[in-house]
C-alpha cells in the first residue's frame, strides 16, 4: 500500500484541531467549499494519482460501514 | 475548380453537384470493385485520396449532392494538416484557413490564464487551422478530380447490404433508380448516423449528456485576437460556459452552454440568440450564418470491423466537440486503415493486418471519449459537489500553477500513442524522443543544395512507405530494399541546421527510426543492422 496510514505528525491533536478550527464559524455551504479546495490542494500536493486512489478507498469504506449501520439499526 | 459560396447562409449549399449516370448502372450483375467508400465527408474523401495515391482504383458514395448547413467542425490539427499534406491539399487548407496556437480561459470577468499549444518552434504546420468543414471538403473534391483512380457519385444512396464470404454487395438507390456494386471491402465514413451501421446490425453506444449546447456562426468585422477563448461563468451568460473561435471570410462560431431544460426551439430563434450575443460581443453588429442546437453523445461501436465492411470516423465513434476530437480522430482512422489496406489489398500482408486498425484506432476512440467526457463534464456539473469542486479549482487557479492545469475548457486533440503488437519494443536506452507507437515529430532540415525543408516532406519525398530515419554515423545504413531512407547529417544527408531533429529524436550517430507508412514509429535502434530493420518492417506489416 503506497498510502501511509501511520500517524505522520509530531502532535496529531494539532493537525486535527487545525483543519476544525478553520470550519469554526463557517456555514454548512461554505464548510463544503472550504473542504473542497482543501481536498484539491492537498491532493496536489501528495502527487501521487496510486496514493490518492487508495485514500479515496480508505475514504469511502467509512460510507459503506455508515449504510450498513443504518441498515443494522433498522433491522 | 469547386466554387464555393460561402456568403449565402445557413441554409442555402455551399457547393453544388451533379448526378452523373454511370456504366455500373446498365450492368446485369453487380460491378466488382477493389473498394467502396461510403460518404463523401472530409474522412470518406481523405481515404479515398490516400487509397488512390497508392494505387487502388476507389468508388466513392454519397447521398447527396451538395456540401453545405454550417460550418460543422471547424478546428483542425497539425497532425491532419499534416496527414493533408502527404494528400496533396495541405497548402490550400492553410492559406485558406485561420492558423492558431494560443487559447484563453476567462472565469466571470477575467482571465485565468493562457496556453501556447505549440511553443516551439521548427514545425512546418502550427498546432491548429480553423476552417470551415465545407471548404475542407471543396478543396479534398478537387484533389478527387485529379485522381482518375477514384470515381465520386453523388445521390447515390445505399439502401441495402449483404455480406457475402469475401465481399459485400451493395444495393444503390439514384434518381435513375437502383443498381448494385460488389466490393472487396466497404469503407463506411456515412457520419453519426451511419445507416450502414444498422445494416451490418451494430450498436452505437455510450453517454448522452443532459445539457444543451447552442452553436452559432455569426459574421462581423471586428478585431479580435486569433485565438480560441473559453469562458466559465461569463458577465454575458451568468453560470454557463462560452466559447468564441475565429474562422475565415470574419466569420465566428460561438458555443453556450443551455440549461439542460431550455425548448431548443424556443431558444434557436434568432431573436432569441441575437441579445445574448449582443451581450457577449458587446455590440450588435453581426449577422448569423448558421444556428443549431445540440446535445452531445460520447459512444463507439464495439468492433469497427464487421465482416467486408470497416467503420470510420463519426460512424465508428463520436465525441463532444470540446477538443477537436471529431474530425481530427476521423483523418487518424483514414490514414491508419489506408496502408494497412493498401498492403492487403497488394497481398504483401495478411488481412489479419486490418485487424490492427480496429486495436489501435478503438483505443484511440477510447481516450478521445475519455477526455472529451471529462471537458463535458467539467463545464457541466451534474452534482452540487461536482460544481462545489469545480468552483474549488476555478478559484484556486487564479493563485495556483496546479488548479489552472486542473481547469478543463477541452483538452485539444494531439495524436494518440498506440500499444500496438505492430511495436517493436525498444531494447537500448532513450533518454527522450518518440517511442514507438508515437507519431513522428517534425523538425527543419537543410537539403545538400541548400534548399530548407521539413522532416514532414523529406517524409512525403519517398512516398510514405516504411521509411529509417538514420543519424549518419560515417557508414551507410543497410536498410531493406522495400524501405525508403531519409538520412540526416553526414555527406549527402539533410543538415540538422538548426539541431531541432536531434534533440527531438535522442539522436546519436547510427540512432535510426524505424516509421510506419502513416508516420508512426514503428521501432527505433542505436545501432539498427539489417536484420533489426528487417524484422521490425515485417512485425509492423503483420507479418509475423
Amino acid at each position: 500500500m503506497a498510502l501511509s496510514t501511520a500517524s505522520n505528525f509530531a502532535k496529531p491533536d494539532d493537525a486535527f484541531r487545525a483543519v476544525v478550527e478553520a470550519h469554526r464559524g463557517l456555514s454548512e455551504k461554505d464548510s463544503a467549499d472550504l473542504d473542497a479546495a482543501l481536498v484539491l490542494i492537498l491532493a496536489n500536493h501528495i502527487g501521487d494519482i496510486t496514493v490518492l486512489r487508495e485514500a479515496i478507498t480508505l475514504a469511502k469504506g467509512r460510507m459503506i460501514d455508515s449504510v450498513q449501520q443504518q441498515q443494522q439499526q433498522q433491522q | 475548380m469547386v466554387q464555393v459560396n460561402p456568403g449565402q447562409g445557413a441554409s442555402h449549399a455551399k457547393v453544388q453537384f451533379g448526378y452523373h449516370r454511370h456504366g455500373d448502372q446498365d450492368r446485369a450483375a453487380p460491378a466488382e470493385h477493389p473498394v467502396v467508400v461510403v460518404g463523401a465527408g472530409p474522412v470518406g474523401l481523405s481515404f479515398a485520396i490516400d487509397l488512390a495515391q497508392r494505387g487502388h482504383a476507389v468508388v466513392v458514395l454519397d447521398d447527396a449532392d451538395r456540401i453545405g448547413e454550417g460550418s460543422r467542425a471547424i478546428c483542425f490539427s497539425k497532425r491532419s494538416l499534416d496527414y493533408w499534406d502527404r494528400l496533396g491539399v495541405g497548402d490550400r487548407m492553410v492559406d485558406k484557413g485561420v492558423v492558431w496556437n494560443v487559447g484563453r480561459i476567462f472565469h466571470g470577468p477575467s482571465e485565468l490564464y493562457q496556453f501556447n499549444l505549440l511553443p516551439e518552434p521548427g514545425h512546418k504546420r502550427p498546432a491548429f487551422i480553423n476552417l470551415q468543414q465545407f471548404y475542407a471538403e471543396a478543396y479534398l473534391v478537387d484533389r478527387v478530380n485529379e485522381l482518375p483512380e477514384i470515381s465520386l457519385r453523388w445521390r447515390n444512396k445505399v439502401t441495402a447490404l449483404e455480406q457475402r464470404n469475401d465481399r459485400a454487395v451493395l444495393t444503390i438507390e439514384t434518381p435513375d433508380g437502383p443498381y448494385r456494386l460488389s466490393a472487396r471491402y466497404v469503407v463506411a465514413c456515412d457520419g453519426a448516423r451511419s445507416s450502414l451501421r444498422q445494416m451490418v446490425g451494430a450498436g452505437f453506444s455510450g453517454k448522452v449528456f443532459e445539457d444543451q449546447f447552442l452553436i452559432a456562426d455569426v459574421k462581423m468585422t471586428a478585431e479580435f485576437p486569433t485565438e480560441r477563448w473559453f469562458w466559465f461563468d461569463p458577465p454575458f451568460h451568468a453560470g454557463r460556459s462560452a466559447l468564441l473561435h475565429r474562422q475565415p471570410d470574419d466569420v465566428w462560431r460561438i458555443d453556450l452552454q443551455l440549461t439542460p431544460d431550455c425548448d431548443p426551439q424556443v431558444e434557436k430563434k434568432p431573436e432569441n440568440v441575437r441579445p445574448r450575443i449582443a451581450r457577449m460581443l458587446g455590440h450588435d453588429e453581426f449577422e448569423f450564418e448558421w444556428i443549431s442546437i445540440y446535445k452531445f453523445q460520447c459512444r463507439r461501436m464495439q468492433r469497427f470491423i464487421h465482416g467486408s465492411v470497416i467503420f470510420a470516423g463519426d460512424s465508428a465513434h463520436q465525441v463532444s466537440p470540446f477538443g477537436a476530437r471529431g474530425a481530427n480522430s476521423g483523418l487518424e482512422d483514414a490514414e491508419n486503415l489506408s496502408w494497412k489496406l493498401d498492403r492487403v489489398l497488394r497481398g504483401t500482408s495478411p488481412s489479419q493486418l486490418l485487424e490492427t486498425y480496429h486495436i489501435e484506432r478503438s483505443a484511440a476512440a477510447d481516450e478521445n471519449i475519455r477526455e472529451s467526457t471529462r471537458a463535458t463534464d467539467f463545464m457541466a456539473p451534474v452534482s452540487a459537489q461536482e460544481a462545489r469542486l469545480r468552483k474549488a479549482v476555478l478559484s484556486l487557479a487564479k493563485e495556483t500553477e496546479f488548479g489552472k492545469r486542473m481547469v478543463n475548457g477541452g483538452r485539444l486533440s494531439v495524436p494518440s500513442v498506440y500499444e500496438t503488437p505492430l511495436s517493436t519494443a525498444d531494447a537500448e536506452e532513450w533518454q527522450g524522443g518518440p517511442c514507438p507507437g508515437t507519431s513522428m515529430l517534425d523538425a527543419p532540415l537543410k537539403a545538400t543544395d541548400g534548399r530548407h525543408l521539413h522532416l514532414t516532406d523529406a517524409f512525403n519525398v519517398l512516398g510514405r512507405r516504411f521509411t529509417l530515419l538514420a543519424f549518419a554515423n560515417g557508414g551507410d545504413v543497410d536498410a531493406p530494399d522495400e524501405v525508403g531512407v531519409v538520412r540526416i547529417d553526414g555527406d549527402d544527408g539533410f543538415a540538422d541546421a538548426e539541431g531541432f531533429a536531434g534533440k527531438r529524436y535522442d539522436a546519436k550517430p547510427g540512432t535510426a527510426y524505424l516509421l510506419r507508412p502513416d508516420g508512426y514509429v514503428a521501432a527505433r535502434f542505436r545501432h539498427p543492422t539489417r536484420a533489426a530493420i528487417a524484422a521490425a518492417v515485417a512485425r509492423a506489416s503483420g507479418l509475423n
